[in-house]
């Protein structure tokens, strides 16, 4: 089996400064891998490093076993597709053209019918036609995700899918973040929760200052001495019933 | 409503308004006279009408045209309701190329005033577009455009200053306060093959402006081939602008004002808005062509003061809006 993604001893720089310091990642199809780390511990430039966003100061970046550098950006946008943390959207574009946009491979009517599709599976069947701009931060989320939803890349890769969403919007998202991962293919999140991180990755890469300071199932890699090292946090993650939760407080 | 019979209709407006823009003026026509002007086009009534009036009229048309598509390319391009190439500066630097031009004795010198027009669109249409790649926010670039602008019109300041004879000062006036008069058909061919090439450029980098609604970095992995049509749409848009400064010197708002016209219209695509706006700058600049003709003034009011009399208002207003929806 080949993985979705590698990336191998990635090392990048960002505003002068080092932001990533010979990171490794492998995503293999059918987990979702979780990314997390302190602000500023370079979760974002990992991702926009192993997509072609910010280039490598040393290391090598592929997708499906190609490498990325060689590859053109129709043939990349078959392998990956990306939801930016960025989730301003400039016009007010009716719901099913937006997301459209993520299957520019078909043609424009046929984009309509796969986008009508995914926004119903995502709970935004009935927003189809409604102007993005018109709805609320959370409506427009859903959107997004149908849009990438759209792609049918054998890798998903989302920066902090999840953040200022309401409880129900966030465990839905990582739901269908899940459901895409069960069907083959290989999921990569950003997320600041550890909780949620804990209940919905199958492997958690922990980042502290551009460098893997942990990696593995979440409780290896979101172990109590991680926690203290990386995310100054006195506590671990303790079993309830709906997963494993985080109790800690500050060191 | 499709986007074709949107298309079909703003262009039989812009037939009915052309059609009135020829047939009023200030010389006035007996209903015998028009007659004779249809059917005789060499008489004194068909001079009037067919050498006058219709290359003004056309080169509204082409110009308004222009600066409509220019205006929906480069509001796509940067993702900003409030670009405009009279807003972020283009026209200022455009304008400057042609007053250096004349400035410097090349009035005469065929094409000389529409390649330094050309060329002061190119560059500052370039530079717009490296600082909007790294500024997040949209108030910022308008900002940068304001110091384009004040930049351009310093610059133009000190050609006026240091300009050898005040025959050189008056023409340059002349030439920024933008006007269609005195144009005949030749001036209308020469505009229209940098518009058509410009045209062709911005229509192409339409999927892309569509795409850009997501924000850069999704547009980048969206598959489409960005860098291309980003270099279509700046292109396209400085030919545009060059062409229409070169055609008719520095006529404001146009290019701001066309796109809102039929923003709703085109439920907001970035790309569908293009022949439409371009549509919308013509209609609006014959109109404000004819205004300026039929205006009760001793001296005829010159095409670029109407535009901004009526266009800072409208960019007030829209500022107001956009403002607003930054903010929430």
């Amino acid at each position: 089996m080949t993985a979705a993604w590698t990336l191998n001893g990635v090392s990048a720089r960002l505003n002068g400064k080092r932001a990533l310091d010979a990171a490794d990642l492998v995503a293999w199809p059918g987990e979702v891998v979780g990314v997390v780390g302190p602000n500023g511990a370079g979760k974002t430039s990992l991702l926009r490093a192993g997509l072609g966003l910010l280039p490598l100061t040393s290391g090598e970046a592929r997708l499906s076993g190609q490498r990325l550098d060689q590859l053109t950006a129709a043939q990349r946008a078959g392998l990956v597709g990306y939801l930016p943390q960025d989730r301003r959207v400039a016009w007010n574009l009716p719901a099913e053209v937006v997301a459209g946009l993520g299957a520019i491979d078909l043609p424009e009517v046929q984009a309509l019918i796969l986008a009508r599709d995914r926004l119903a599976s995502v709970g935004a069947g009935d927003l189809a036609t409604r102007g993005v701009l018109d709805m609320s931060g959370g409506e427009r989320a859903r959107v997004l995700l149908a849009r990438l939803l759209c792609a049918r890349a054998p890798l998903l890769v989302a920066d902090e899918p999840i953040a200022g969403l309401d409880p129900d919007a966030q465990l839905l998202t990582l739901d269908l973040l899940r459901a895409e991962a069960a069907r083959g293919a290989a999921v990569v999140v950003t997320l600041h929760d550890l909780s949620l991180a804990a209940r919905c990755c199958d492997r958690v890469i922990v980042l502290d200052q551009g460098r893997v300071a942990a990696e593995g199932v979440p409780g290896v890699a979101l172990a109590s001495d991680v926690l203290a090292r990386v995310f100054k946090l006195d506590g671990a993650l303790v079993e309830s019933p709906a997963g494993p939760v985080l109790a800690a407080r500050r060191l | 409503m499709s986007l074709v019979r949107l298309c079909l209709i703003m262009l039989a407006l812009l037939a009915l308004a052309a059609a009135v823009a020829i047939l009023l003026g200030e010389t006035p026509l007996s209903l015998g006279q028009y007659l004779q002007a249809l059917t005789h086009p060499a008489s004194p009534p068909g001079e009037v009408l067919w050498t006058i009036r219709a290359p003004r009229v056309a080169m509204a048309i082409l110009v308004g045209g222009a600066l409509g598509l220019a205006g929906a390319t480069m509001q796509g391009l940067l993702r900003n309701p409030l670009a405009d190439p009279g807003v972020l500066g283009v026209s200022a630097i455009s304008g400057l190329g042609a007053a250096l031009a004349i400035a410097g004795g090349l009035a005469a010198v065929p094409g000389a005033i529409e390649l330094s027009a050309l060329a002061g669109a190119l560059v500052a249409g370039g530079a717009v577009v490296a600082i909007a790649l790294r500024l997040r926010e949209p108030e910022a670039l308008i900002l940068f455009g304001v110091a384009i602008s004040a930049f351009g019109g310093a610059l133009t300041a000190l050609v006026f200053n240091l300009a050898p004879s005040p025959v050189a000062i008056a023409e340059i006036l002349a030439w920024l306060m933008g006007s269609v008069e005195n144009r005949d058909w030749t001036d209308s061919l020469r505009a229209i093959v940098p518009m058509a090439v410009g045209a062709a450029l911005c229509l192409k980098a339409g999927r892309g402006l569509r795409m850009l609604t997501l924000g850069e970095e999704a547009a980048r992995m969206s598959g489409l081939p960005m860098p291309r049509l980003r270099a279509y749409a700046v292109a396209g848009a400085a030919l545009l602008t060059g062409a229409a400064v070169a055609g008719a010197g520095v006529i404001g708002f146009v290019g701001l004002a066309a796109p809102h016209m039929v923003r709703a219209l085109v439920k907001d695509d970035p790309r569908r808005i293009l022949w439409p706006s371009a549509l919308a700058g013509a209609l609006l600049l014959v109109v404000a062509d004819l205004a300026a003709r039929l205006a009760p003034t001793d001296q005829e009011l010159k095409l670029g003061v109407v535009t901004a009399l009526f266009g800072a208002p409208v960019f007030a207003l829209l500022a107001w809006r956009a403002a607003r929806s930054w903010r929430s």
